[in-house]
C-alpha cells in the first residue's frame, strides 16, 4: 500500500487552486482526440461498450482506488439501472435521457440502502457485504416480473434524445454517449482532485488518523459509495439504451469480478487506469468471444498474474516510470 | 392427518430436511473459510471452485477408475487438499506482507481458472453420480419419510464439523494453531515451524470443502458452477456468524440452512433471499456477527 499513499502524497498539492497537472490536460486532449476519430475506424457499437465499462471500472476505482474500500457488488448497481432505464424506455416509453436519469436514481438509492449497512463492516467482510448483497438482488432480478428472466428486456428503443434527436443511428448515438460518459469522467476527476477527494485518501490511508482529526468517516464512506453506485448504474444505463437490451448477465457476480478486474488492472487508484483496463478487458472478449470458457479462465490468469507481477497495474507501472501521477 | 398451521407436516419435515442438508454445506464450508481466516487472515474466495473440484474428482474416480464413493471420501480430500497446499506455497504465501484484499483477488482469480477449465472440458449440463448402493433407499419414520443417504450427509458433516472443532478447541496441535493464529511471531520464537503451520491449515480448509464436494456429488448434480453461487451464501453465513470462532460458524450454518428450509415452507418466494435479510439485520444490531469478536 505504499505506492498509493505515495501517490496521495504527491497528488495533494492539487487541491489547492493551482490548477490541473499539465500532463493530465494534454492526455485528456489527446484521449478526447482519439475517441472522436474512433467511431470512423473502429466498429461504433464496439467503442461504445467500451466507454461504457470505462465509466463503470472508473466508477469502481473511485470508491476502490481512493477510498479504498473494495466492493464486489458493484453489477447489483450497474444491472438494476440497466433494468429500470430499460423498462422505462420501453414500457413507459420516456426518452432517452429521462430512463437513463432514472436509472442512475435507482442505482443511487440502491447505493444509498446498500452502502448504508456494508460500511459498517471493513475490509474483506466490506468485500463479502457488497458481494451477498449483489447477489440478493440478482436472486430478485430473476424473481421479479419486471426484468424478463432469463430473457431479460429485449428490444429497447433507443427513442428520441430529448424528443428531438433520433437516436437510432449508430453514429449519433456514439456521440451522445461519449458526451455522457465524458462529462462522468470529468465529474470523477473533480471528485478525486476536490477537498472531498484529500479526505477520502486519508480515510484510505488511515482511518484512525482522519478519525482522531474530526471528520465523520462512515459519511465520507457513504458519500462516495452512493456517487460510485450511481455513476456506476449511469453506466449501466447507457449500456442498456446502447444494446437496446438489459439482462441478468448484468447484475450477476461475474459481472462485478470484471470490473474489480479492469480497475486492478489498468491501476487502482489511477486517474487513467480504468480506462485502460477496461479497453483492455472488453477488446479481449471481442476477439475470443469464440472461444467460450476460455475467456473466464484468461479473466482468472490476469487476475492472478496482476496480483502477483504487477499491483500497481499497466498505468501505475507506466506512472511509476516517468515519475508522474496518471 | 394432523396439520401444523396448515401445512401438512410431510412438506414441513421435508423443508426441513432440505434446510438441514443445505445447512451442513453451509457449515461445512463456512467452518473451511473461518479455519483459513483464523491463521491467514484472507478470505478464500476459491472455495467454491475448490468445493466443485471435490466432487468432480469423486466422479473422476468413479468414471476413470471404477473407484468408489467410501474410497472417494478419503483419496478426493487429501488430492484437493494437496492441491491447495501447492496454491499456498507457490501464490498465497507471497501476498501475506501486502493488504489482505490481494489474497481475495488472487483467490478470485484461481476460481474463475479453475470453473473456466471444468467448464470447458466437461460443459455446465452436468453429471450424475450415483448414491452408494449402502445408502440407497429411505426409511419411513411414520411421519415422514427420510431418504438414508441425505440422513447420512448430515450426519458425516455434523461428526466432521465437531471433529473439526474438537481438534482445533481440545488438542495439543488445536492449541499451536490458537495461539498462532493470536500471535504468530511468538508461537514461532517457541520453535514451532509458523509458515508450515500456515500452510497445512490452508490445505485442511480446502480440503473441508472438498469433502463437503465429495458428500453433495450424489446429491446435486456434479457441474462446474455448482460452487459459484453457493459459496456467496457462505460468504453471508460467514458475515451472520462472524469468523472469530468455530463453533459459531458451525451453528451459523445449520441454523441458517433450517431458516431457509422454513422460508420455503412459510413464504418460498422469499426463500432465495432470507439469508441475505438476516445478514442486513445482523449488520444493523450487531455488526461484528453473531459471534464474532469487535477488530
Amino acid at each position: 500500500m505504499t505506492t498509493q499513499s505515495e501517490t496521495g502524497l504527491v497528488a495533494a498539492p492539487a487541491a489547492r487552486p493551482v490548477g490541473t497537472p499539465r500532463h493530465h490536460v494534454i492526455i485528456f486532449f489527446v484521449l478526447l482526440a482519439l475517441l472522436l476519430i474512433a467511431p470512423f475506424v473502429l466498429y461504433p457499437v464496439f467503442v461504445m461498450k467500451v466507454l461504457c465499462f470505462a465509466l463503470f471500472a472508473s466508477a469502481l476505482n473511485l470508491l476502490l482506488g481512493f477510498g479504498g474500500l473494495l466492493s464486489f457488488g458493484h453489477a447489483a448497481f450497474f444491472g438494476s439501472a440497466s433494468y429500470v432505464a430499460a423498462h422505462a424506455a420501453k414500457v413507459w416509453g420516456l426518452n432517452p435521457e429521462i430512463a437513463i436519469l432514472l436509472g442512475v436514481g435507482a442505482a443511487a438509492l440502491l447505493g444509498l440502502g446498500i452502502g448504508a449497512l456494508a460500511i459498517r463492516r471493513q475490509g474483506i467482510y466490506f468485500a463479502m457485504v457488497t458481494l451477498a448483497f449483489a447477489q440478493m438482488v440478482y436472486f430478485i432480478a430473476v424473481q421479479a416480473p419486471f426484468t424478463g428472466g432469463e430473457d431479460g428486456i429485449q428490444a429497447v428503443p433507443r427513442g428520441r434524445l430529448f424528443g428531438v434527436i433520433d437516436l437510432s443511428s449508430d453514429f449519433t448515438l456514439y456521440f451522445v454517449v461519449l458526451t455522457i460518459v465524458v462529462a462522468a469522467l470529468l465529474g470523477i476527476y473533480r471528485i478525486i482532485h476536490s477537498p472531498f477527494g484529500q479526505v477520502l485518501k486519508a480515510i484510505r490511508d488511515n482511518e484512525p488518523r482522519s478519525i482522531s482529526l474530526g471528520y465523520k468517516v462512515d459519511r465520507y464512506k457513504l458519500a462516495v459509495f452512493v456517487m460510485s453506485a450511481s455513476l456506476a448504474g449511469l453506466a449501466g444505463a447507457t449500456k442498456a439504451i446502447v444494446f437496446q437490451l438489459s439482462s441478468l448477465t448484468d447484475v450477476y457476480w461475474s459481472m462485478s469480478g470484471e470490473v474489480v478486474l479492469m480497475t486492478l488492472l489498468g491501476g487502482m487508484g489511477t486517474v487513467f487506469g480504468p480506462l485502460v483496463g477496461a479497453a483492455v478487458i472488453i477488446t479481449m472478449e471481442n476477439y475470443l468471444a469464440g472461444f467460450g470458457a476460455w475467456v473466464t479462465v484468461i479473466q482468472g490468469v490476469i487476475f492472478v498474474a496482476s496480483v502477483m507481477l504487477f499491483r500497481e497495474g499497466i498505468i501505475g507501472v507506466i506512472a511509476k516510470w516517468l515519475k508522474k501521477p496518471l | 392427518m394432523f396439520e401444523l398451521l396448515g401445512i401438512p407436516p410431510q412438506a414441513l419435515f421435508g423443508q426441513l430436511l432440505l434446510g438441514l442438508i443445505n445447512g451442513s454445506f453451509y457449515a461445512l464450508l463456512s467452518l473451511g473459510l473461518a479455519v483459513i481466516f483464523g491463521l491467514l487472515n484472507i478470505i478464500n474466495f476459491s472455495h467454491g471452485a475448490q468445493y466443485m473440484m471435490g466432487a468432480f474428482v469423486a466422479w473422476m474416480l468413479m468414471t476413470y477408475a471404477g473407484i468408489n464413493y467410501w474410497w472417494a471420501l478419503l483419496i478426493v480430500p487429501i488430492v484437493v487438499g494437496a492441491t491447495g497446499v501447492v496454491i499456498e506455497r507457490v501464490m498465497i504465501a507471497r501476498l501475506y506482507h501486502l493488504d489482505h484484499l490481494y489474497g481475495l483477488l488472487l483467490t478470485f482469480g484461481l476460481a474463475l481458472i479453475i470453473q473456466g477449465l471444468f467448464r470447458n472440458q466437461y460443459g455446465v449440463s452436468g453429471l450424475p453420480y450415483s448414491i452408494p448402493t449402502e445408502l440407497s433407499g429411505g426409511t419411513n419414520l411414520g411421519f415422514m419419510f427420510l431418504p438414508n443417504y441425505r440422513a447420512w450427509v448430515v450426519v458425516a458433516s455434523a461428526v466432521v464439523c465437531f471433529g473439526t472443532w474438537f481438534a482445533i478447541e481440545k488438542t495439543k496441535l488445536g492449541a499451536y494453531l490458537r495461539a498462532a493464529t493470536e500471535n504468530p511471531v511468538l508461537v514461532g520464537a517457541f520453535g514451532i515451524n509458523v509458515p508450515r503451520m500456515i500452510t497445512l491449515t490452508y490445505g485442511f480448509g480446502v480440503a473441508l470443502a472438498a469433502l463437503a464436494g465429495v458428500l453433495a456429488a450424489p446429491i446435486y448434480s456434479v457441474n462446474p458452477n455448482m460452487g459459484a453461487d453457493l459459496i456467496i451464501v457462505v460468504f453471508a453465513v460467514v458475515v451472520i456468524g462472524g469468523m472469530g470462532s468455530i463453533l459459531g460458524a458451525i451453528l451459523t450454518g445449520f441454523g441458517l440452512g433450517i431458516v431457509e428450509g422454513l422460508t420455503r415452507v412459510f413464504y418460498p418466494e422469499a426463500s432465495s433471499v432470507v439469508i441475505f435479510v438476516i445478514m442486513a439485520l445482523v449488520l444493523l444490531v450487531k455488526p461484528a456477527g453473531l459471534f464474532g469478536r469487535t477488530a
